[in-house]
């Protein structure tokens, strides 16, 4: 299929055209960017650790059958239920069926990308669950009824009136006329919302941002502390994270934890950092009394066996969106999948297979800036040129196949290559002379949309220095 | 040969006595076909540096637009191809941090595996230099023959930048020339949506990327953009012609050289 | 079932044979029982005062209020005294903690103490933490029978009482603190890390305060 054609490339055009976003878009140099920078600078041992980081996982990844045991068997030491689910409809049934058993009917959520991977939220909602999303761009999002834009910041497309609009829609009940102006009132009635939420759940579901194998515990990092009010007042609290979130110990994550937050937002650590290890103790005046692990698999497994093992290291960060160019142009939506930006464009294919999503690893300029501030050291551009090679053996666009095997074949041949080349350019020489550029040019059209075309001197420089090379004058 | 001059340091480069470093000079396609002044440019850089200069005819294409592509096969030829006609130099040098890197960093990879074409890339990839990291870290070069009296702004193409480290040694060199005063663009390290095929595969896009690099230089107001990146010059002259701007885009090998005879990029003639 | 086949599926992929298996399973038994930990930061291996000044430092950072109490009797009255300039009720929600239990609270009689979980509209919290971090200005906090967890997010502000002498500058060293203080390397059902009130800046990227946890974080700093 032809790029113009495609549905990212329809997509990534309605994002260019929407000024709202391209707007909100346009902060994210001067917010994530910088304050990544600035984190980095106070920091002389970051460089080090990214190596460190990459090392710990790829250890915990090359060990990782034993480390899930490992896990298991201290997680349920300390009185956790770990279930493993193979795939993304195993989870959501083992989860409905932990609902069930509780007699729940009220559900809060803190924010999981495996959550949405596996269409948690629809699930529960079908079996007559109510679910609430407590992160506040969650949240945002759920009551607009959207997929997040961003890992870390799922409403960062929206700006203050957008959500002003959504929570006089969404929460009818309150006066019309009150003020929310300012995202202080935004905010503070979002709180107001939730809170009873938060104390009237039966269930809280948290992703996990590390799972510790030595101490069976689950590590979930927030600002807002919504993580913790779900898991620390219903009765029973349910961690979902996919097998790769293992790590060996916990000196390994402090390590990971001194990545993490710097590299996505660019904070020293995020508000609140939080490990769970198990339900409530006996005597422990609060907390719930049951807690599940879900281990969910999903294709991580397959992954771990392929050339691409090392896209399994990612912590979620979010830093290689925040830094990607084409990212800060059309934004988290326009990828059309779960996960955007480079990560996406690299773990898609591979959970969805590349006929579906292939094209997202097209869409880069390979500028490399997501590699090189990938806390991880994930080499994200590689592993998109390995699908750009998969697709161009399973399913190349025949035009561009006969043009570049044309291409291909002309340059393998240096005499002839350079014959041509000769002729071309005294043409195009010929057809604009004087003239620095051209404002359209035939076959040129995708160029000359945007911009002009520069016009070439006249002579190759092979025809030039072999005839400096014979005494002739230039 | 031009005698090399007294004045200039001469290069501390491991080819023994006072014999010349034979230099290949790996043209690239666009300086080729677009703008072989940038080539003549950096010869006589090269020949100011101390080198003897020869350009292999039997060099085409770094293979770029096939391997981003996903096109292995056709890009490992014309690596072997490309590493053959180089074969005997001490140096590559590409006025091109990109072909550069696709010799260097890549070749290599191309090979992965088979023992002997990767020997030969790899002793291969050790010969090979970006043109202004060469003339600076190899060459020792301090001073250079051209001259520019004005506001100059300097765009580091991502992978010169990334895969080579090339950040600080074109500006070393603009620092040395009389009357540069050398402004930085906001934002220099954000990529300008060149990406080879990328521009005409997701043109809009592109356009997107390339309209914040002109707003930074609109804000910069260079009287000279330059770069080591012959694409990127494409990408950004054509867009700054297009909405009318008066900056000048060069590559840094002709300012370097003092080898501004042609009116820069996308930018006719002047009349005299 | 599934946790059969996930296994299976993960050995193939690292195509694990049985001969390497011995070798495979001493390598992870020698990093889950070495004490060697990774790098840490050189920012957290300074002297004892130069610990407290980075922890100080990165509080006022986050916004968090310093209090600090030259010694443990004047704690009452310091709480009191923030309270009323916050212009909060004189109340706290606080555990059964005997750091906290045995304070002169005679000292401060407006105040009034009350015991156990937070409810919703409590308005003030008080815990103690076990220890300081000064790499990041960080207090960790465990759950217990004296410490209940909701402490630290129901109530509209924090107080935490902290001695000087548990900075320590790593977290490294703080589970250290907390494995003593516990009597047991086994972790407690939940070890806080705060690193300042809970904020969010989801909407138009603005920091705003209080997005569901406390507003306002208060530290104690004592000794």
């Amino acid at each position: 299929m032809s790029p113009a054609a495609s549905p990212f490339a329809s997509r990534a055009a309605n994002a260019l055209a929407d000024l709202r976003l391209q707007r909100a878009l346009a902060d994210v140099p001067g917010g994530f960017v910088a304050a990544r920078a600035r984190a980095k600078a106070a920091l002389p041992e970051f460089e080090a650790l990214r190596r460190t980081g990459r090392d710990i996982k790829d250890h915990a990844l090359g060990h990782l059958d034993l480390y899930l045991e490992e896990f298991e068997r201290n997680a349920t030491a300390a009185g956790t239920n770990v279930h493993w689910a193979s795939t993304a409809s195993d989870a959501a049934d083992i989860i409905l069926e932990i609902c069930r058993a509780a007699v729940a009917r009220l559900v809060t959520k803190s924010k999981s990308m495996v959550s949405e991977e596996i269409g948690l939220g629809a699930k529960l909602e079908a079996a007559a669950l109510e679910v609430v999303e407590t992160d506040l761009g969650d949240y945002v999002i759920q009551i607009r009824g959207e997929t997040p834009s961003h890992i870390i910041a799922p409403a960062i497309h929206l700006g203050p009136a957008d959500i002003a609009d959504d929570f006089r829609r969404h929460h009818s009940h309150l006066p019309q006329d009150r003020d929310l102006t300012s995202p202080a009132a935004l905010v503070a009635e979002a709180r107001g919302s939730l809170r009873p939420k938060f104390l009237g759940a039966d269930v809280g579901i948290t992703g996990a941002n590390f799972l510790v194998a030595k101490t069976g515990s689950a590590i979930i990092v927030t600002n807002e502390g919504n993580a913790d009010l779900t898991l620390s007042l219903p009765r029973v609290h349910i961690v979902l994270a996919s097998i790769e979130k293992v790590v060996p110990t916990l000196d390994d994550a402090w390590a990971l934890l001194r990545l993490l937050a710097r590299s996505g937002t660019g904070q020293e650590f995020t508000a609140y950092t939080t490990l769970v290890t198990g339900p409530r103790r006996p005597d422990d005046p609060d907390g719930p009394a049951r807690c599940h692990v879900i281990l969910l698999d999903n294709g991580r497994s397959e992954l771990l066996g392929t050339d691409m093992r090392e896209v399994l290291r990612c912590i979620r960060c979010g830093a290689c969106m925040n830094h990607c160019p084409v990212y800060c142009s059309i934004g988290g939506h326009a990828y059309g999948s779960v996960y955007a930006g480079p990560i996406g464009a690299v773990l898609m294919p591979a959970l969805v297979g590349p006929q579906e999503a292939g094209e997202l690893a097209e869409a880069s300029t390979f500028c490399g800036r997501c590699e090189a501030v990938c806390p991880v050291e994930i080499p994200l551009v590689g592993l998109m040129r390995r699908w750009r090679e998969i697709s161009f053996r399973q399913a190349p666009g025949w035009r561009s196949r006969v043009l570049l095997r044309g291409w291909a074949f002309l340059v393998r041949r240096p005499r002839a290559y350079h014959f041509a080349a000769r002729l071309g350019v005294v043409l195009l020489g010929g057809l604009g002379r004087g003239r620095g550029a051209y404002a359209s040019f035939p076959f040129a059209g995708r160029w000359t949309r945007h911009r002009e075309l520069p016009a070439p001197q006249g002579h190759t420089f092979q025809a030039l220095w072999a005839r400096r090379q014979r005494g002739e004058p230039r | 040969m031009p005698a090399r001059s007294p004045k200039k340091a001469g290069p501390q480069m491991p080819t023994g006595d006072s014999k010349q470093p034979r230099v290949g000079l790996f043209v690239t396609c666009l300086v080729d076909i677009v703008r072989p002044s940038v080539g003549f440019a950096a010869v006589r850089l090269l020949q100011a540096a101390g080198c003897d200069v020869a350009v292999p005819a039997a060099q085409t294409c770094c293979g770029q637009p096939a391997y981003n592509s996903g096109d292995r096969e056709a890009a490992r030829s014309l690596a072997e191809q490309t590493i053959a006609a180089f074969d005997g130099f001490d140096y590559v040098v590409a006025p091109s941090g990109s072909c550069a890197a696709m010799l260097k960093c890549h070749f290599p990879r191309l090979m992965a595996g088979e023992a002997e074409a990767e020997a030969r890339a790899r002793a291969f990839a050790e010969r090979v230099y970006e043109l202004v990291s060469f003339l600076v870290d190899v060459c020792k070069l301090t001073s250079v023959p051209g001259a520019f009296a004005g506001r100059v702004a300097y765009h580091d193409g991502c992978s010169g930048l990334r895969e080579l480290g090339i950040k600080r040694q074109p500006r070393q060199l603009l620092a040395g020339v009389p009357g540069v005063e050398l402004i930085e663009l906001a934002e220099p390290e954000t990529c300008c949506g060149f990406g080879g095929l990328f521009c005409v595969k997701y043109p809009d896009i592109s356009n997107a990327m390339v309209c914040k690099k002109t707003a930074a230089v609109a804000a910069a107001r260079p009287e000279l953009l330059l770069s080591g990146e012959l694409g990127c010059l494409l990408n950004i002259a054509g867009k700054l012609a297009r909405e009318g701007s008066r900056v000048g885009c060069r590559h840094i090998a002709e300012v370097l050289a003092g080898e501004t005879g042609e009116p820069p990029i996308a930018q006719a003639a002047q009349r005299a | 079932m599934s946790r059969a086949a996930i296994l299976a599926k993960v050995r193939a992929a690292l195509k694990v044979e049985p001969a390497q298996d011995a070798a495979r399973r001493a390598a992870v038994g020698a990093r889950l029982a070495g004490a060697g930990g990774h790098l840490v930061p050189a920012r957290a291996r300074g002297s004892g005062e130069e610990l407290v000044r980075l922890f100080k430092s990165f509080l006022g950072a986050q916004g968090t209020d310093l209090i600090e109490v030259a010694a443990r009797a004047e704690i009452p009255g310091a709480i009191v005294r923030y309270l009323e300039a916050q212009n909060l009720p004189l109340g706290v929600r606080t555990g059964s903690d005997p750091n906290l239990a045995e304070l002169p609270w005679a000292d401060a009689p407006d105040l009034v103490r009350e015991c156990g979980p937070a409810r919703p509209d409590d308005l003030a919290g008080l815990s103690r933490a076990i220890a300081g971090v000064a790499e990041t200005g960080t207090l960790v906090l465990a759950s217990g029978p004296h410490n209940p967890v909701t402490l630290a997010f129901l109530p509209d502000t924090h107080l935490v009482v902290v001695r000087r002498e548990t900075i320590v500058g790593s977290y490294e060293e703080a589970c250290g603190l907390v494995a003593v203080e516990l009597g047991s390397a086994r972790l407690p059902r939940t070890l806080n890390l705060i690193s300042g009130a809970s904020r969010t800046g989801d909407i138009g990227g603005r920091i705003v305060m209080g997005a569901h946890g406390p507003r306002r974080l208060a530290v104690f700093l004592v000794g």
